[in-house]
């Protein structure tokens, strides 16, 4: 036997080269799940009028307090409310809240944090340590604060979220601006001659631009949590709204009545929890290590 | 040191080696396949002997280290063979005995001295550990022990030293104190993989001497894992050769290097441009083609056929390792026949035969190219980096990293920058390219003075001046493809505007650096090092440049790349007239390239000279000890060699020395070395030297 064979014999004893499908499952299954549950979400949000026949402001005291049954599958509330109608038109406000909060805050932190570390000097000095002050205060206690003197109202409630959400944006976009800011393939783009504005937008922002997709899908689930936080404490959206947050608020004191707090409840762990699956994976589709194993 | 001597073994051991590996085979079960690391290795390692093992990067010599001590992970496992160490079978032992083993019997130094000690715990802990852990001595004991070790690895104040932590030593004390963790069990085989590759060559030399000293004193055996010949050279009587998971060559030191009998190593051998020599054909090194084979496919050949210039049909057949001579084997059916390679085939050169690119100079260029006037004229230049302070009220504190560099290159030539790290070299580099503001200084290039010029005024300048970078892996941008990166500064300066001129062009110069013109689509991590390194060269020639600093492009490549390389470079400087200021750590290879060499020390420049008289006569004593630590691939000369210990580290760029830089390691250092720095003087045709005492040494 040569030792070309017996390597060839070593080799017939084993066979765990997996197929593409089966890596890309043990690698993305979670993450597809996470993109299931969200796009189911985003569907109901669209579509909740025509999946149920209820209003969910139509109210009948006569009917307050059921469990769930063939008519009301979810229940209804202290107020006959339907808690499944309820449950579905609530997913707009979370889903429009939660992005509205990630993606301006994350737009408004990246650019300050960008800037900075970019011009460094001074200015970024300035703009670092403002950032420090914001994030001094604990982020829910200013958001309440804010939201209470702006006063009760949707709009308020995403301002002051707003407030104490991009200073994390910012600390990121400025540190993955530093790393790649003295990277050789940006002195590359300097010596060719490039001018600044167009080395930050072609080269340094996609190069650093990774992690920061990370944080927006994960933080999402977190805003959502948030903003259902503060409705359940009694700012955020005004009363006859449906909303996960005070909808839980409603039902807190009601322990026979379960269903009207916990199914909220459960509509807002799937939605932290599919963004949460997805950012993770969103996490390793863009570290070209992770991709090339 | 007596006390610290292991006694002498038993006869009875003396008989059996230290050890003994056979079939050696282990592979890594990747999702993608099974990579076979080591193929089949087979070697022995006698009680006090020092074995090398050579290969490039992928050959498998560093995970046949790993196997030894069996600290490989999931996917690798050792799918068969055996390792016998003094007698007893490693791939047997349990796991309480691996970890008696390791430290006690055979210990292990690592190529990072930056990341091999931890960077929390104190020198003191991390040496008396060991120790403690084997159970030789007690927290006391250990401890004075520790002390005495790291005196004897060169350490100058071990008292001190040992209450310090890592993060206050430099690269090469670190790499003392992992000797010395190594040495404190006494064990009978100590395996250094690539332990001087991060460190400069004065303290490179350093370490092979202290590597040298204690195979003398303590009888230990060593394995030498590098990928430098000429460290292998000084240091081990036996050298194993490693291609693609196998053993190519085995023999003495001495035959190895001077006639190698596997065409692999006698690339390797010819590779390298050496000091001791002329090189044989003109410029151009040996550069062998191609790469090494896909670890994932099985060639049922001779692994090294397809890049072999000595291949005969026979090759199609896998060769076994046998005897040769004495003490010799050679896996090769050309030199098993008796044949040998000492008259190579002439390597096929690149340039000869493939068509020249089109007219690449233009007629400005050409008129330019008689013009007498220096091309470049940097004078008195300096850039001094702050350091964040240390409190509020402290003053602020600099790094004075280029203090007063002149420097002129003409048209046409290569002048050659060298010196240690952290002498100044890339920030230097950096100035001229205008990525930094230089503090004070100017720069003529082609007579404009581009000091402190604004960004605007350089931007028309940049198209005669380009740069090529270090790291291949760093300075392409990963999110652009290469006929993207290629297509920038073809656009930005205008020399392209349709696409399908942009296209012609970056067919034609990813030809010019011998890539295929089709790869364009691809991006840069498709690429292995080397073709990295060219697509940045032809970034740097797409605007058409009459002038290229290349800042180290080699090091970070295999010797063969390496070659590669130097040879494209060579060649283009020929057909397209180009200027270098090539930036190098390797002396031999900046004495290859280059028409004159510029010696820099802590940011001045210590010796400007023409490349020969520089290497004939060095006058600054600098660049004498630098001559002198280099490591010549050719055992013989490297023993006979009378060899120059520079003491000490450089000292910190923080707070350079008065008067000289060089005054605290210089042996002929007076009162007036301190007090005036010595001016740049010419002392012969073209030769400076900063230096009161020019050629004293």
């Amino acid at each position: 036997m040569t030792a070309f064979d017996q390597a060839s014999a070593a080799l017939a004893t084993f066979t765990p080269v997996r197929s593409k499908g089966q890596r890309w499952r043990r690698r993305y299954g979670i993450a597809t799940l996470g993109a299931t549950i969200i796009l189911a979400w985003l569907l109901i949000a669209l579509a909740c009028p025509y999946l149920t026949s209820y209003s969910p402001d139509a109210v009948d005291v006569s009917l307050r307090l059921r469990p769930p049954s063939a008519m009301h599958w979810l229940g209804t509330d202290e107020l006959g409310r339907d808690v499944l109608t309820r449950l579905l038109y609530g997913s707009r406000i979370s889903l429009v809240t939660g992005f509205a909060v990630v993606i301006l805050g994350a737009a408004f932190g990246t650019l300050v944090g960008g800037i900075a570390a970019f011009m460094r000097g001074r200015g970024e000095e300035l703009i670092m340590r403002l950032t420090d002050l914001v994030l001094c205060f604990p982020p829910i206690i200013l958001a309440l604060a804010i939201a209470a003197a702006l006063g009760i109202g949707t709009m308020n409630t995403i301002i002051a979220m707003l407030v104490v959400w991009w200073p994390k944006f910012a600390r990121l976009a400025h540190s993955l601006v530093l790393v790649q800011r003295s990277q050789e393939y940006v002195e590359a783009a300097v010596v060719i001659g490039l001018k600044p504005m167009r080395i930050l937008a072609r080269h340094i922002i996609p190069n650093a631009v990774g992690p920061l997709i990370v944080l927006v899908t994960l933080d999402l689930g977190n805003a959502i949590i948030t903003f259902a936080g503060l409705s359940f404490l009694g700012l955020g959206v005004v009363p006859p709204t449906p909303e996960w947050g005070s909808m839980v608020a409603e039902g807190r004191e009601l322990v026979e009545q379960w269903w009207v707090a916990a199914f909220p409840g459960f509509a807002i762990l799937s939605v932290v929890l599919g963004f949460n699956f997805l950012g993770d994976g969103v996490r390793d589709w863009l570290d070209p290590k992770a991709r090339q194993r | 040191m007596p006390d610290m001597r292991a006694p002498a073994p038993p006869s009875t051991i003396a008989a059996t080696p230290v050890l003994a590996v056979s079939d050696l085979r282990t592979q890594f079960f990747t999702d993608s396949g099974v990579v076979r690391a080591v193929d089949g290795v087979s070697f022995t390692v006698g009680s006090g002997e020092t074995l090398g093992i050579v290969g490039e990067s992928g050959s498998g010599k560093s995970v046949t280290a790993q196997s030894l001590m069996r600290l490989l992970e999931e996917p690798a496992r050792i799918v068969s063979g055996s390792i016998l160490f003094q007698g007893r079978d490693v791939l047997a032992m349990s796991h309480a005995e691996l970890r008696k083993l390791r430290g006690a019997g055979m210990a292990m130094v690592f190529q990072d001295p930056m990341t091999s000690l931890n960077p929390v715990l104190r020198i003191a802990r991390q040496v008396v550990e060991t120790m403690v852990a084997h159970g030789s001595f007690g927290e006391k004991e250990a401890t004075e022990r520790g002390v005495k070790l790291l005196g004897r690895m060169g350490i100058t104040t071990p008292k001190r030293a040992i209450n310090s932590y890592p993060h206050q030593f430099s690269g090469g004390m670190r790499q003392r104190v992992a000797l010395a963790m190594g040495m404190s069990n006494e064990p009978a085989l100590l395996i250094a993989d690539e332990p001087t590759t991060a460190l400069d060559v004065t303290i490179q030399a350093q370490i092979l001497e202290l590597l040298r000293e204690l195979n003398r004193d303590f009888g230990t055996a060593i394995v030498l894992i590098s990928h430098d010949l000429g460290v292998i050279a000084g240091l081990c009587s036996r050298v194993l050769v490693m291609y693609a998971g196998e053993i190519v060559e085995e023999g003495p030191a001495e035959a190895i290097l001077s006639h190698p009998k596997h065409p692999y190593s006698w690339a390797l051998v010819n590779a390298v441009p050496r000091l001791d020599r002329e090189p044989v054909a003109g410029k151009k090194l040996t550069a062998i083609e191609g790469a090494p084979p896909d670890p994932l496919s099985v060639t049922r050949g001779c692994r090294f056929a397809p890049r072999c210039p000595f291949r005969i049909e026979r090759c199609a057949e896998h060769p076994e390792l046998l005897e040769i001579g004495i003490a010799r084997k050679s896996r090769c059916w050309v030199t098993q026949a008796g044949v040998g390679l000492d008259t190579p085939a002439p390597a096929p050169s690149p340039l000869r035969d493939r068509a020249k690119p089109p007219q690449t100079l233009s007629r400005e260029q050409r008129d330019q190219e008689i013009d007498p006037s220096p091309l470049l004229e940097v004078k008195g230049l300096v850039k001094h980096f702050a350091l964040p302070k240390r409190g509020f009220l402290e003053p602020y504190r600099h790094v004075h990293a280029v203090d007063g560099v002149d420097l002129t290159v003409k048209r046409g030539e290569t002048v050659g920058l060298v010196g240690e790290s952290g002498c100044g070299k890339s920030t230097l580099a950096r100035l001229i390219l205008r990525i930094h503001r230089p503090d004070a200084g100017s720069i003529l290039f082609e007579g404009n003075e581009i000091a402190q010029a604004a960004p605007a005024a350089i931007r028309p300048l940049r198209r005669r001046l380009q740069m090529v970078f270090q790291d291949p892996y760093a300075s392409l941008n990963s999110r652009m493809t290469v006929a993207q990166i290629l297509e920038e500064p073809l656009r930005f300066h205008g020399l392209a505007t349709t696409s399908t001129e942009c296209r012609e062009r970056i067919a034609e110069l990813l030809e010019t650096v011998r890539l295929d013109p089709k790869s364009g689509a691809r991006y840069p991590h498709e690429f292995s090092g080397g073709q990295r390194q060219r697509i940045s060269i032809a970034r740097a020639l797409a605007v058409k440049p009459n002038f290229i600093v290349a800042d180290e492009p080699i090091s970070a490549l295999d010797v063969n790349i390496q070659a590669q390389i130097l040879n494209l470079l060579l060649g283009l400087q020929e057909e397209l007239g180009l200027t270098y200021l090539f930036i190098a750590h390797d002396l031999s290879v900046v004495r290859h390239i280059s028409d004159r060499v510029v010696v820099l020390y802590l940011g001045k420049v210590a010796e400007v000279a023409p490349a020969k008289d520089l290497f004939a006569a060095p006058l600054h004593p600098y660049t004498r000890y630098l001559i002198s630590a280099l490591p010549i691939p050719d055992a013989s000369i490297e023993r006979r060699r009378e060899r120059l210990r520079l003491a000490g580290e450089p000292p910190s760029a923080v707070d350079p020395p008065s008067g000289c830089r060089f005054r605290t390691r210089c042996p002929l250092a007076e009162r007036i070395c301190a007090e005036i720095p010595p001016p740049l003087i010419e002392h012969g045709q073209g030769h400076f030297a900063a230096c009161h005492f020019p050629g004293k040494f």
